[in-house]
């Protein structure tokens, strides 16, 4: 295999694995931003991992190429459902964020086992026949060397996540909303006295972040795992989190980060079949994502970068 | 009302509006919640074996949730415990098997041995917090996944290619024939009584000594702290590195007592995570985490039951515990009904 051929096989596997990523990272930039820290975007992924795989396993008969499609808006529902709580908790009961967001997980997961060993009467489902489909991007695929790295066999929904990523950022810098949403974050009693409704802008930070989270997990599962059980979603909204921050809260800077974690997990997984890195024992490629993900942390990131008051409930009158 | 009563309760009605949701859950799942939790009940309270098993569980739960508590207590969140936990339980499997010596020394040195492998693995953590100012929510939470493989690994390398590892000797051991025999032959061991010892060990450093002193107030105010001479990522990475002992020990009661070996896992404990659940419900003190513990172990023991005897499936426990932690964290709720009502009474 020469390196053109390696690069020919680890990039596409790198956007595949990034695509779950992105999405839930720049969730986490929107709830960051309006300062409130979501560490349970994985439980939120979860819950969007296993709705999709329910949803998929039971309609795909009706829906037939569509149902993987159906089953990101299932997950997206049931994200925006688990974020829920955590609003409530963390922005109306001034709950402690961190906490909160543990217990989500911890109820993500055992809500969707719960429910997956209710309805099949076994920890883990079988696999889904619907998944997304991969096709060539036509005209950009026959680019030279770049067309057969990016524009073939590409998933939509890698697209789709990029897009999100551009719309993301468009909306954060250039719209009103985005504004509202980073001022808060940043002072909310200012945004307060200029009128600004923090409670609200909050909560609808949360649930995007819940939204993006479901999306995300339900690529996870129906383009990547197959199936859903107790270990489908295993820190990638954690890694999620990392990008987020790795990308110093910014949804461009999100999605480059994200695509950088996709790849250690590609890697992790696809390794073993390229030359040279297949003679790297096993373990060494299974924690490279989480070792990666704390290097990026300690190397790259300055201090100052978060949003001020991420993590702070807001209490009308405290100084 | 007065405060110290409005603490207590907070975590009481938390735990009941826990279980009053845990039984809409059933009910709405197509179960009876009343045979759901008198399968609970019998789970924890059955004979004198399962009582003896509950104990068992129970002491795994008090060690993690000492460790978190006290990384809370000086304004850390050791999401960690976990990792630092299994690589606890690889030590004191290893020297439990690889050495032969006299009890005396050979059982004080495997949980020493596991009180440094928690202690070195939460070192990196607080180095990181320290000296990089990273965050330690994230670094810990991807050294869990790590320690998970590495320790897998490492089981492989111990057993030459086995699943787990030898059964340690009975030198190291904390089983006991006479808690045998008391309990029908369940695992209970001697390491309820380490526990009770850690929270003494926790009780005391943290209110009667120099340097519980400064790691509390580093946790309160950094800066302030610092400017009263404290020498701060000192206290950060000593903070981190106790805790990591606390969880560490947490795994030797696997090695040394319940299991008396490690297999290699396929997924995380659960003990480290349910930690944060026992510290946040004891409010971090060393005696509430023993009482939280008795609580979540008792539940997390008396849930395996659920399955065989009424059909609920066990994960409705950590979906209670879940709830419980929510209800204790939004406390404030609570505490604003608690003395609206109190105020009322005095009124009339």
């Amino acid at each position: 295999m020469s390196f053109l051929e390696v690069l020919y096989f680890i990039i596409p596997s790198a956007i595949f694995y990034a695509a779950p990523l992105i999405m839930t990272a720049i969730g986490g930039v929107f709830t960051e931003r309006s300062g409130v820290v979501n560490i349970g975007l994985e439980g939120i992924m979860i819950v969007g991992a296993a709705s999709s795989i329910i949803f998929n396993l039971t309609f795909a008969d009706q829906f037939g190429d569509a149902t993987p499609w159906i089953g990101l808006i299932v997950a997206m529902l049931f994200g925006i459902l688990l974020s829920a709580i955590l609003a409530v908790a963390a922005v109306s009961l001034r709950a402690d964020q961190t906490v909160s967001g543990v217990a989500l997980n911890m109820l993500g997961l055992a809500g969707a086992v719960f429910t997956v060993k209710m309805i099949y009467d076994k920890g883990q489902t079988d696999s889904i026949t619907e998944r997304f489909s991969r096709f060539d991007i036509p005209l950009l695929s026959d680019i030279p060397v770049i067309g057969k790295m990016f524009f073939v066999d590409v998933y939509a929904t890698s697209i789709l996540a990029v897009a999100v990523a551009i719309i993301a950022w468009f909306i954060i810098t250039k719209t009103p909303f985005g504004l509202r949403l980073r001022a808060v974050g940043e002072h909310p009693m200012a945004a307060d006295t200029m009128g600004v409704n923090v409670t609200k802008m909050r909560y609808m930070a949360v649930l995007i972040s819940g939204a993006l989270g479901g999306i995300g997990g339900a690529i996870y599962a129906q383009a990547i795992a197959g199936n859903f059980g107790a270990s489908t979603i295993s820190g990638q909204g954690f890694m999620a989190i990392a990008a987020m921050i790795f990308g110093k809260w910014h949804p461009i800077g999100a999605l480059g980060a994200a695509l950088f974690f996709g790849f250690a997990q590609a890697l992790s997984v696809v390794g073993s079949s390229i030359p040279y890195i297949k003679d790297v024992p096993d373990v060494f490629l299974h924690i490279l994502p989480y070792v990666l993900t704390i290097l990026a942390l300690a190397g790259f990131i300055g201090k100052a970068n978060a949003p001020k008051a991420s993590g702070v409930p807001y209490i009308k009158g405290k100084r | 009302m007065n405060k110290r009563l409005i603490n207590i309760l907070v975590p009481l009605i938390s735990i009941v509006l826990g279980l009053i949701i845990g039984a809409i859950v059933m009910a709405a799942s197509g179960f009876n919640p009343i045979d759901g939790y008198a399968a609970l009940w019998n789970g924890i309270f059955m004979d004198s074996y399962t009582l003896g098993e509950t104990v068992r569980q129970i002491t795994p739960y008090v060690f993690s949730g000492l460790a978190v508590a006290f990384a809370f207590r000086t304004g850390l969140f050791n999401i960690g415990v976990e990792g630092q936990l299994i690589m606890g339980w690889l030590a004191a499997a290893y020297v439990g098997q690889a050495f032969e010596l006299p009890a005396i020394i050979h059982l004080p040195l495997a949980l020493i041995a596991a009180a440094v492998a928690g202690a070195l693995w939460a070192f990196i953590p607080g180095l990181l917090k320290a000296k990089l100012q990273v965050h330690e929510v994230i670094v810990t939470i991807m050294l869990n996944y790590t320690a998970l493989h590495v320790a897998n690994a490492l089981i492989d390398v111990i057993s030459g290619g086995g699943e787990r590892t030898e059964k340690i000797h009975a030198t190291a051991s904390l089983r006991s024939e006479f808690f045998q025999s008391i309990t029908d032959y369940s695992r209970l061991h001697w390491g309820f009584v380490l526990a009770l010892i850690a929270v003494m060990v926790m009780w005391f450093i943290l209110e009667k000594t120099t340097r519980g002193y400064e790691l509390k107030a580093v946790g309160f105010n950094k800066h302030a702290s610092q400017y009263a001479g404290m020498n701060v990522s000192k206290n950060i990475i000593l903070a981190m590195v106790i805790s990591g002992a606390f969880a560490g020990l947490g795994g030797a009661m696997e090695a040394l007592g319940t299991f008396e070996n490690m297999t290699k896992l396929h997924a995380s404990t659960g003990i480290g995570f349910d930690g944060i659940a026992v510290a946040l419900l004891g409010a971090n003190q060393p005696f509430g985490v023993l009482l939280g513990a008795i609580l979540f172990g008792s539940l997390k023991y008396g849930g395996l039951n659920m399955p065989s005897e009424a059909g609920v499936p066990t994960e409705i426990v950590s979906i209670v515990i879940a709830l419980i932690i929510f209800f204790v964290a939004s406390g404030y709720v609570i505490r604003l009904a608690l003395e609206r009502l109190s105020k009322r009474k005095e009124v009339k």
